[in-house]
């Protein structure tokens, strides 16, 4: 029985391992042809180069190469983790691009979902605890405002009151815990306005079912109902949400680092996209999807760790 | 207290031909059933007033103001609210009344279609996905993956390229964006749901595949479900701003909100009510979509269903 | 819930406490402190390599480190640099420059041998530099790029270690002030050759100019100090540059505005009515000039009185005050103003305006070319790249279209290397652009629009005027080219394949107590050599 059920879990593992390597094979595939459909290239500029040196340019970057010796190569470097050098930034590899951004981006993101976690959980309990009293409405209310206004208003709402009006903080850039306070404000909004209200509506489903009704007939104590019984089981839709809360608050950190002059891997997104800086742009991808997907891989597993009714082998699979 | 069984004790019941589960549950009412108990909602009422009174002022409020949408003022640029313009005017000296109201056309329609769109493709996408489970899951899980991790700004520039800017092309790449988080989130409740007592009930009375999704997995997970899509607004009518931005919107000098609260901060240290006046009615909005969600959401629950 | 926000209140007050601290700190450093200027470039350079870079950032960066031969003064005249002198020969082809005794920072002397290296490395097809062109006026420059010719036949060479002798192609008066151009800066053979990424590190930056790097934070700033083994540093007062790599105009300008910096580039159209009266806003010149481009090989734009009349109806006046609000001025013909005719006075004064807003003349024009009161006009769209106040400017002659002439356009922003594409494939009605000189002469704007050639981009074509773009060309007598320059000038403006709106200007924001910063019509945004901090 034991050894049955370990057996099952080896072969889930080993079969969600070989998913995730097929669909990032399938992520660079599409993002490589996509991007080579759309116009421009690495060497585009307003100022027309002349052909001699464009074609200089592109033997250099081996860009005259047919598209499928090209992407062969990436494939080839790629099984050995060489995501090759920026075209753009040419004396930096995209190894190294990722090794210097993703710390800054790392802190920046577990700041914002230590807030918004935190902040967002109690405010949604409370809320659902309190329901349809001032405390309810307030965090609701103030969850709704952070909706309202996205996060490159919010950024620039921040900086101008707390550094141009009270000149209280640093308006940008990166290296003091100073810094790092607007943000980290601007980052966790969103997500903590989306998990009290995640957090609010699942608690009072949970609070309606039968096993608190029979926990509150057994008479067990408001607060072993609410933490062990209510919280326990309201927090599996957040759960879900925490790994694309990560995804999320890593492609936010986009607009928050280049508001703020941040020097992590969220702006290096975008901007490599509109440089066509096409070994950037495969390789943030890649590490960003491999990132979501070992994200989401813990985040099934932790299904199993909170709930124990959800059975990761499938009964028709056995 | 012993007592013999036997065979003459039980009546064989002929099997009519319905799933038997399908007798309980008259779907007649259910629709009066909502709109009763919404109706009873006062917070929910007020949402919905909000609503038809911003699609009103969408439709006539353009007209109240002396001045078009597009009508420019060289001469009268970021003039301040007052009696001539209501709420201003912008860098180009157009009237900010007129534009607001413009400019909720267009968010109000993106918003809210938006939200349909995705709730449609990702309920059912997620849904499937959940309750067949085991491959099936993974295969479409892993799918979901591969089109979230391609980054949305390659589509964007790619759609750029293969369409004409306008609405379609806004919900075509609103629509490849958004309907992925819902799903994800469907599928998690399905997940667990469909391990719970009635819906096995439910499939021992012999209720279909189709059946039990639709009628007992999905109402039981429109909370969040409504939670999403109340939330999706917002999001739809800012990311509408940034595909105007990269090009994909509708032309200048129409004006959405998210693209006139986009322009407004930048005049927010010298003229904030540029900003002020499209962040407020997209704040109301926003306020009046989550008072008629979570009236929603109650009403719809099928276990508060009398 | 109450915990959280008495949680919050010790934060905040925590942050209020420390910042004060900082706030006394910034202040008290800069009365009569160290010589600091902080100065924001607005990007991470794409590279710190002279031979490879292109962006006026890199070349503003690089022009704080190296010294060519020559250098621009605060009047935009060439001065001399690492050259002492120079000798032209009659023919206007051979240049002969007399090097001074000048050392790199490693100690080094910069010879001519340094200058040959440093140019034939620049122009070697497997250095693969964007800017090679920049060196084509030189014989068998262009050849050696494009692998057809040799190393040995590019007439750069060290007659000995003081003396560089270069011959050209043809004349091109605009080959001296080039020396002053990131292209032609020198670098050190010992540090570059072997080393691929020698500019990425303080350590292996060997330099000759007035500062010298002591840290490059990627994306945040890179940190110079005085170079004490540059030739002239005792004109450089300044004994800290700290040059900021923030993209973010807004952001920018709030660290401006909190004492986080102390020079910047751009400023916001939005900002600029409110500062008016700021002493801090300095309008600086600048030589481009910002366009609408008509792509003649679509009707109706093949027809010259549709272009001429769609000019006439543009108001130039209304545009500058009041949509881009930055002293630009109105333009009403191509080349800017700032650049010297053959007498020595301003090309553009000289040749003074080649046409003027007439309404009644392009309501005349449009109904002459078949579309009375506008009737009739097809749809037409104006395409611009997303950035600044392209929209707004395109959104204002909409409107005046319309007003004026009864003319529906449609506008569309479009993502910029979108933008490049359609252009370059004459894909597009009418489109926004701006030309930025290369060097100080005219001819970088008048050669633009010779038939196919690379920058034309409206499909545009007149021999007489490739006739008078050669012959401006080819020879190095001045009255000769410039004239021939003004008449070609004159034929764009007739045809009018293009037509000016204004030329730029460059705002900058400034504090009060910096002197001596020169900030240059066009190729670099600044040169700190005499700057100081009052």
């Amino acid at each position: 029985m034991v050894n049955n059920g370990v057996l099952q879990l080896v072969q889930y593992l080993l079969r969600r391992i070989v998913t995730i390597i097929l669909a990032l094979w399938l992520i660079v595939t599409l993002t490589f042809m996509i991007m080579h459909s759309v116009p421009g290239g690495p060497f585009a500029s307003e100022k027309k180069l002349p052909d001699v040196i464009k074609r200089n340019l592109e033997d250099r970057y081996h860009l005259n190469d047919p598209l499928s010796k090209q992407y062969i190569n990436y494939l080839n470097n790629l099984i050995h983790f060489d995501l090759g050098p920026s075209f753009r930034y040419e004396y930096r590899t995209v190894n190294d691009i990722i090794k210097t951004g993703f710390p800054v981006s790392a802190i920046l993101g577990a700041l914002a979902i230590a807030f918004a976690l935190v902040v967002g959980l109690l405010a949604g309990i409370i809320s659902a605890l309190r329901q349809n009293r001032w405390q309810d409405y307030l965090a609701m209310v103030l969850a709704t405002l952070s909706f309202s206004v996205p996060i490159f208003i919010l950024s620039g709402l921040l900086m101008y009151f707390f550094a141009y009006k009270l000149q209280i903080l640093p308006s940008a850039m990166w290296g003091t815990w100073q810094q790092a306070i607007l943000p980290t404000l601007a980052l966790a909004a969103l997500p903590t306005a989306f998990i009290a209200r995640l957090m609010r509506s699942s608690m009072l489903e949970v609070l309606q079912q039968d096993y608190i009704k029979t926990a509150r007939a057994k008479g067990l104590s408001e607060r072993v109902i609410v933490l062990r019984h209510g919280v326990r089981n309201a927090v599996l839709p957040v759960v879900t949400y925490l790994g694309f809360l990560v995804t999320d608050v890593l492609m936010g950190s986009f607009v928050v680092e280049s508001i703020f002059a941040i020097p992590g891997l969220g702006m290096w997104y975008v901007n490599s996209i509109l440089n066509r800086d096409y070994t950037v742009i495969l390789g943030v991808t890649i590490f960003f999807s491999a990132f979501l997907m070992l994200m989401n891989f813990f985040v099934d597993l932790t299904y199993v760790v909170i709930d124990p009714r959800i059975k990761l082998v499938d009964r028709k699979d056995v | 207290m012993s007592m013999e069984i036997s065979p003459q004790m039980f009546k064989r019941l002929e099997h009519d031909g319905q799933p038997a589960e399908e007798t309980l549950c008259p779907s007649v009412g259910y629709r009066q059933n909502v709109w009763l108990r919404l109706k009873q909602n006062k917070l929910a009422m007020t949402g919905i007033i909000i609503i038809v009174l911003l699609a009103l002022l969408a439709l006539v409020g353009p007209h109240l103001s002396a001045h078009s949408y597009e009508e420019q003022d060289l001469l009268m640029v970021n003039q301040p609210p007052g009696g001539s313009y209501w709420f201003g005017t912008d860098a180009l000296g157009r009237d900010l009344f007129a534009r607001v109201w413009y400019g909720a056309r267009i968010s109000l329609t993106i918003g809210l279609l938006t939200s349909v769109i995705c709730m449609v493709i990702g309920v059912l996408y997620g849904g499937i996905s959940g309750y067949l489970g085991g491959r099936v899951d993974e295969i479409m899980m892993r799918f979901v993956e591969v089109i979230y991790s391609i980054p949305f700004l390659l589509y964007v520039i790619l759609l750029m390229v293969l369409l004409e800017p306008g609405l379609k092309s806004i919900f075509i790449a609103l629509g490849i964006v958004y309907w992925q988080n819902m799903a994800r989130i469907v599928r998690g409740q399905v997940l667990v749901l469909k391990e719970q007592e009635y819906i096995y009930a439910a499939r021992l009375l012999g209720a279909g595949t189709w059946r039990i999704l639709l009628r007992h997995l999905i109402p039981n997970t429109m909370g969040p479900i409504i939670v999403s899509m109340t939330l999706l607004v917002p999001e739809a009518i800012f990311t509408e701003a940034f595909l105007s931005f990269l090009g994909l919107g509708v032309s200048a000098p129409m004006a959405s909100w998210g693209v006139l609260a986009s322009d407004g901060i930048q005049g927010l240290r010298n003229y904030p009510w540029q900003l002020f006046f499209p962040a407020l009615f997209i704040s109301i909005t926003m306020l009046a979509f989550n008072f008629v969600g979570d009236g929603l959401r109650d009403a719809l629950d099928p276990r508060l269903r009398r | 819930m109450k915990r959280i926000l008495l949680a919050l209140m010790v934060l905040a007050a925590f942050v209020l406490a420390g910042c004060g601290d900082d706030k006394t700190k910034d202040t008290a450093g800069k009365a009569n402190g160290p010589q600091l200027i902080r100065y924001n470039v607005g990007t991470e350079p794409k590279t710190l390599d002279p031979a490879k870079s292109t962006g006026s950032p890199e070349a503003t960066i690089e022009l704080q480190m190296l010294d060519g031969l020559t250098r621009y003064d605060a009047n935009q005249e060439i001065k001399r640099a690492v050259a002492e002198s120079w000798d032209i020969s009659k023919d206007s082809l051979t240049y002969t420059f007399k090097l001074r005794d000048a050392k790199w920072s490693n100690g080094d002397l910069v010879t001519a041998h340094d200058f040959v290296y440093s140019w034939l490395r620049a122009m070697a097809k497997e250095t693969a530099s964007e800017y090679a062109y920049q060196f084509f006026y030189i014989k068998g420059a262009e050849d050696y790029n494009s692998g057809k010719g040799k190393k040995e036949d590019v007439a750069i060479k060290a007659l000995d270690d003081k003396t560089l002798q270069v011959v050209l192609n043809a004349p091109a008066p605009q080959f001296l002030g080039l020396t002053a151009f990131q292209t032609y800066f020198p670098v050190n053979q010992k540090v570059v050759e072997g080393n691929p990424n020698w500019f990425t590190d303080p350590k292996t930056y060997v330099c000759n100019g007035p500062f010298k790097m002591v840290s490059w934070e990627h994306n945040q700033k890179i940190v110079m100090e005085k170079n004490p083994d540059y030739w002239d540093a005792k004109s450089v007062k300044l004994e800290k540059l700290e040059i900021y790599l923030i993209e973010n105009l807004d952001t920018s300008f709030n660290m401006f505005k909190n004492g986080q910096l102390d020079q910047m580039n751009e400023i916001a159209a939005q900002e600029l009515t409110a500062l008016k009266d700021s002493k801090e806003l300095k309008i600086m010149p600048d030589a481009s000039v910002y366009f609408y481009r008509f792509n003649v090989t679509r009707k109706p734009f093949n027809d010259v009185k549709v272009r001429k009349a769609l000019a006439l109806a543009i108001d130039r006046k209304a545009l500058v005050e009041s949509v881009t609000k930055g002293g630009q001025k109105q333009a009403y013909a191509f080349v800017p103003f700032g650049f010297k005719d053959a007498d020595g006075k301003d090309f553009r004064r000289n040749g003074d305006n080649y046409f003027k807003e007439d309404l009644e003349e392009a309501k005349r024009l449009l109904a002459g070319a078949g579309f009375p009161d506008g009737k009739g006009f097809p749809r037409a769209t104006i395409m611009f790249n997303t950035q600044g106040n392209h929209q707004k400017v395109a959104e204002a002659i909409q409107q005046m279209w319309k007003k004026n002439l009864g003319i529906e356009v449609t506008i569309q922003n479009v993502e910029w290397q979108v933008y490049e594409d359609r252009e370059t494939k004459l894909d597009y009605d009418i489109e926004r652009a701006g030309w930025s000189p290369d060097y100080l002469d005219p001819m970088t704007f008048i050669d633009m629009f010779v038939t196919n050639g690379g920058n034309n981009k409206t499909g545009w074509s007149n021999r007489e005027y490739d006739r008078l773009v050669s012959e401006g060309k080819s020879t190095g007598d001045q009255k000769v080219r410039m004239e021939s320059m003004h008449r070609a000038e004159k034929i764009l403006m007739d045809e009018m394949p293009v037509t000016p709106l204004f030329f730029y200007t460059h705002p900058i924001m400034i504090k009060e107590n910096l002197k001596n910063v020169i900030v240059p019509p066009f190729a670099t945004d600044a040169d700190f050599k005499w700057a100081y901090v009052e």
